[in-house]
């Protein structure tokens, strides 16, 4: 951990200084990539360490050292999200064709593997694991990771403290707390930064709610749903009139999970917080009595509430469910007639969110460092994701400012401006019970549940399943 | 092969082992390698958790010990096998009947060529895509519940991937499909190579269909039968995409379509090459116990 | 096998030749249907697929190739050469290895012939999942990641087409044609090569359909041994299409990205279809 402490030192040194440091911060970095590829990975960072302490005197020099930055910056991720972000809000991005890309003379070459079968971590765990012997223009720049597996990254020496970029806590004040807690690592150190927030609440579909309940308004659709109880009651008044509460058991998952008070792994023993079994019993009920059906999220079964004739009364999920996933293109949908309105619903909770993060032995610093502070600190093109893409930005002042707007609304919630509703969602979020086994937990609870859910097995046994495929999937975990 | 001792013939079989360098060649490398690395890791723990690698160290017998004990190994085999047989019963019978017709003479089929070229269509088609299909086709609220509900054969949507015996009987019902058509061709191939002046005697004899089927094609047929069937049972040990796609990976309901290759691949996500490759030995042995009863009950048969 | 047993026995020849086509007639919409219904999920929107599915075609074909296929994020067109050149090298190599294998073990008579025959047919017998792990560190250690060879040599040493191989020879390869040709002066390379190769015909075929059509639609081991963009075969890319994010994410043009990579193997197929189907018959060899 010397490390950390000098590359402080330096960082701090250096933001003192003048913008130079900003060139001087990449010249440290560029020494190890440099260096004969003997190195062996674990040796990496420490070699970094002894490099960087004599760069300090350099500082000076350092713009005369911005030319040895990369010619190239590698980013690695599963998707075309943070793609579409550079693209459209980072100043002097051109595209050259679906994989490449030009900021000023640095290429710019994006590494897409998805997530399905673990393919992204698999691919980026064997890259990062290459790192230190890669030649300097293959090593990765950037790589984004989600909060369901973010301390496996996190806890690593693979990714850069944010601090040795250059980057202040200042410059970061305006973020919510939460988005920090998610990539700090054991020592305090930040790792990563995100550009969105991602607070839930329940959508619901106003023409079942002002037949089932007689108004569509938010406040009087809170009333009915303000905690489990209310909602099982409410429920019941849906099934009535033909409609399901929600459409899985698992839409009402990520509220449980973000609401534990113990992590799933303690002391290297799999837990079951009381929130999460909870949220086993409360899902037993409501299937039993035919609220809510079992299909897994993300299935055609499960999206048949998209539409009037899927009889759906609510879904839970931030602002990226809202505008991306329910088909609001497709003419028919409810969200394409804003036929939704979102209310906080019985508890605030997250899902989702993607981080930026640097690797270690990028050469590109500056430039790493400059995208995350155009993307995750410029509250100007923070505003602008909002207003184009809907997204939820993680920047306090633009998301109060936004739900203050009288003229910002969603369409997809027939008008409603929500933002106010994800704020206050947003400061509530906490996120200190999370683990690098959250991924394969979730996953792994939710298939196993399913079973005991309709009826196959018995909740002892399907714990036991449970337990059984996370081993499988860690095997250094007991049960 | 009497003929081998004679001085002319014996400087020919030198030849025999020229043809063969390639193959033994090629599979030193490509196959045994990797064999004898999984055979040696099976003895060591050696894991990843996270970016941290654990291991190799070496724990003997202890891999096999977990996989023995947890007990999981005989269901999944028990699994693998069922689907197997639910779909190879009936392939080899459609393949038979088929092939039967193709060869009888006195049917004289219009269109053989037509029918020949599409049983084979379902192999090509990517058992994922096909998993794929299958998978909204049988959905809660997919088309093939919407028929059954306006049959009036049942009330509510029948879910096809919540019972035990549903899903199995998917994975079977296009195992089948996909590979029907590949046994029938190779029956087919085989049959082509039956003399035709055997049947047009046996004609002659006033033989009837049947008769032509059970005494001259079935026993000619017996090397390309032992081939299929064998290569049947290896395919259907290695069963994996298409249960795999079809419950998500899970083998769902309660794991009973999960197949041993599908929990292989679960001890791939850490790269557990310690308990993968104790699995894979044992996989090993499975599938040679039971070739060996394949083929013994064969040529024992054949006396 | 019992009621084809009564049908036949009983029935007359009209009757029996009717059920015969009822049968296949059944039997030929449930291959075809599949290929109906890729078709129309091809054609449709994003949207319509989720509303499920309907027998009749919709409009976004074109919109669909041309997104999801042409001017997608994943290089198709790349993707098909790259698949090409290896199931197309793999099917040649393949066949083209285990008939002489085969011819190896069914024609001449030495000392390891009985061991290396029990030896192949005890290999064939491991799954090739079980050699996969240590398959992988192989091509670590040799630098042969992102390479085709690591796709197209090992299928050189094919002990399964190899076995069919044999099983084929020995009940339509006489040994006495392979004396006349020695007697005739033929040399033995010259006698596999221009004497039992094209005997082989048939089976040479039906195991190139097999081997082509399989190295195909392989993703296990291209998945594990290609990452660059550019190397990638179709079943990786279409995967990778598969699992795009909710943002992009267009079940339409997953479909027409699988129809475009059945097409060729098709076409491949009933190329070499000729020789399964039309009729060839090994009958006048015997003898």
């Amino acid at each position: 951990m010397k490390k950390r402490t000098i590359s402080v030192l330096l960082a701090t040194a250096m933001v003192a200084g003048t913008l130079a440091a900003c060139g001087g911060s990449s010249a440290p970095a560029e020494k190890p990539a440099e260096e004969p590829a003997a190195e062996t990975t674990e040796e990496a960072p420490a070699e970094e360490t002894a490099e960087e302490a004599p760069a300090e005197e350099t500082a000076e020099e350092a713009p005369a050292e911005e030319s040895a930055e990369g010619k190239v910056l590698n980013i690695y991720c599963w998707n075309e999200e943070f793609k579409s972000r550079v693209k459209d809000h980072y100043p002097g991005y051109e595209e050259v064709d679906a994989t490449h890309g030009k900021i000023g003379d640095v290429e710019v070459v994006w590494n897409i593997t998805p997530n399905e079968n673990n393919a992204y971590q698999n691919n980026l765990d064997e890259t990062l694991l290459k790192q230190a012997d890669a030649a300097a223009d293959d090593k990765i720049d950037i790589f984004l990771i989600e909060a369901d597996y973010a301390l496996k990254y996190v806890g690593t020496d693979y990714t850069m403290p944010v601090a040795d970029l250059g980057i202040t806590e200042d410059e970061l004040a305006n973020q919510y707390g939460y988005t920090k807690d998610v990539v700090t690592d054991a020592n305090g150190a930040l790792k990563g930064l995100s550009w969105q927030g991602c607070p839930g609440v329940m959508i619901y579909n106003r023409a079942a709610a002002k037949e089932v309940f007689g108004s569509e308004e938010p406040a009087d659709i809170q009333a009915k749903f303000s905690d489990w109880d209310a909602f099982v009651a409410s429920a019941k008044e849906l099934k009535d009139k033909g409609y399901s509460v929600v459409s899985s058991v698992n839409d009402t998952y990520r509220v449980y999970s973000n609401n534990v008070t113990s992590p799933w792994v303690v002391d290297g023993k799999i837990n079951l917080d009381p929130n999460i079994k909870k949220w086993v019993d409360d899902s037993k009920a409501l299937v039993d009595a035919g609220y809510a059906g079992t299909h897994d999220l993300w299935s055609d079964d499960w999206s048949k509430g998209f539409y009037p004739d899927g009889k759906v009364f609510a879904y839970f999920g931030p602002a990226w469910l809202i505008d991306f996933c329910m088909a609001a293109d497709t003419e028919g949908s409810i969200a394409n007639a804003g036929g939704w309105a979102a209310t906080e619903g019985p508890q605030g909770f997250n899902w989702g969110g993607t981080w930026i993060c640097a690797a270690t032995g990028t050469d590109n610093q500056t430039l790493v460092a400059d995208i995350m502070r155009q993307l995750t600190c410029n509250e100007e093109i923070m505003t602008d994701i909002v207003k184009k893409d809907n997204d939820f930005v993680n920047n306090k002042p633009a998301m109060e400012a936004m739900a203050a707007d009288e003229s910002y609304g969603d369409a997809v919630l027939g008008g409603q401006n929500a933002l106010g509703m994800f704020c206050a969602g947003a400061d509530k979020i906490v996120m200190d019970q999370i683990t690098i086994y959250d991924q394969g937990c979730t996953e792994e609870f939710q298939k196993a549940m399913k079973g005991y859910f309709e009826g196959q097995q018995d909740f002892d046994a399907a714990y036991e399943a449970f337990c059984k495929a996370v081993v499988e999937k860690y095997p250094e975990l007991t049960y | 092969m009497e003929k081998a001792k004679r001085g002319k013939v014996v400087s020919y079989n030198k030849w025999g082992y020229f043809f063969l360098i390639p193959f033994v060649v090629v599979y030193a490398i490509f196959q045994l390698i990797p064999l004898v690395s999984t055979i040696y890791n099976s003895f060591f723990e050696n894991y990843r958790s996270g970016l941290t690698q654990v291991g190799p160290n070496f724990i003997g017998l202890k891999n096999y010990m977990t996989l023995f004990t947890n007990g999981d190994l005989l269901s999944y085999t028990r699994n693998t096998m069922i689907m197997w047989i639910l779909g190879f019963v009936p392939q080899i019978l459609v393949s038979l009947l088929l092939g039967a017709w193709f060869s009888d003479p006195s049917l004289r089929l219009k269109f053989q060529r037509f029918f020949k070229t599409v049983i084979y269509l379902p192999n090509l088609i990517m058992a994922s895509a096909f998993s794929m299909l299958f998978f909204t086709l049988f959905a809660d609220s997919g088309p093939i519940n919407s028929i059954l509900i306006s049959l009036g054969i049942f009330s509510a949507p029948y879910k096809f991937m919540s019972h035990v015996w549903s899903v199995r009987g998917l994975v079977a019902l296009m195992n089948f499909i996909m590979w029907f058509g590949n046994t029938t061709i190779l029956l087919m191939a085989g049959m082509m190579g039956i003399d035709p002046s055997l049947y047009e005697a046996a004609q002659v004899d006033g033989a009837t269909a049947t008769q032509i089927f059970y005494r001259i094609t079935l026993p000619l047929l017996r090397p390309i039968l032992l081939y299929v069937m064998i290569t049947s049972l290896i395919g259907g040990l290695q069963m994996f995409d298409v249960p795999q796609i079809l419950t998500n990976g899970t083998g769902d309901p309660v794991r009973s379509s999960m197949t041993l290759i599908m929990y292989l691949n679960k001890h791939l996500f850490s790269k557990n090459f310690g308990l993968g490759g104790a699995l894979s030995v044992l996989l090993f042995i499975i599938t040679g116990i039971f070739s060996l009863i394949v083929f013994k009950l064969n040529t024992s048969t054949e006396k | 096998m019992n009621t084809e047993n009564k049908t036949s026995k009983g029935l007359p020849i009209g009757v029996r030749r009717a059920i015969a086509y009822i049968v296949l007639a059944i039997v030929s919409i449930l291959c075809i249907i599949w290929f109906y219904i890729l078709f129309i999920n091809a054609t449709r929107s994003k949207g319509e697929l989720t509303r499920g599915f309907t027998p009749i075609p919709s409009t976004h074909l074109l919109e669909n190739l041309r997104d999801g296929v042409f001017h997608g994020t994943q290089p198709f067109v790349r993707g098909m050469l790259n698949s090409l050149f290896v199931a197309g090298c793999s099917a040649a190599l393949c066949t083209y290895f285990s008939t002489m294998t085969a011819y190896a073990i069914h024609v001449y008579d030495f000392k390891l012939k009985k061991f290396m025959s029990t030896f192949i047919l005890a290999v064939m017998m491991i799954p090739t999942q079980v050699t996969a792990l240590g398959f992988l560190q192989l091509v670590g250690r040799m630098k042969l990641e992102d390479n085709f060879i690591p796709l197209i040599i090992p299928a050189i040493a094919a002990p399964v087409t190899y076995f069919y191989m044999k099983q084929y020879m020995e009940s339509t390869l006489p040994l006495s044609l392979i004396e006349a040709a020695r007697i005739d002066g033929s040399g033995e390379f010259r006698t596999f090569n221009s004497i039992v190769l094209p005997l082989m015909k048939p089976a040479i075929a039906v195991q190139a359909i097999f081997t082509f059509v399989s190295s195909w639609n392989n993703y296990f081991t291209p998945a594990l041994i290609l990452h660059k963009d550019l190397m990638k075969t179709l079943p990786i890319l279409i995967a990778q299409l598969r699992s795009a994010d909710f943002l992009k994410f267009n079940m339409g043009h997953v479909y027409a990205a699988i129809a475009f990579s059945i097409f060729p193997v098709i076409v491949v197929y009933l190329i070499l279809s000729k020789y399964i189907v039309g009729g060839t018959t090994l009958g006048g060899v015997k003898g």
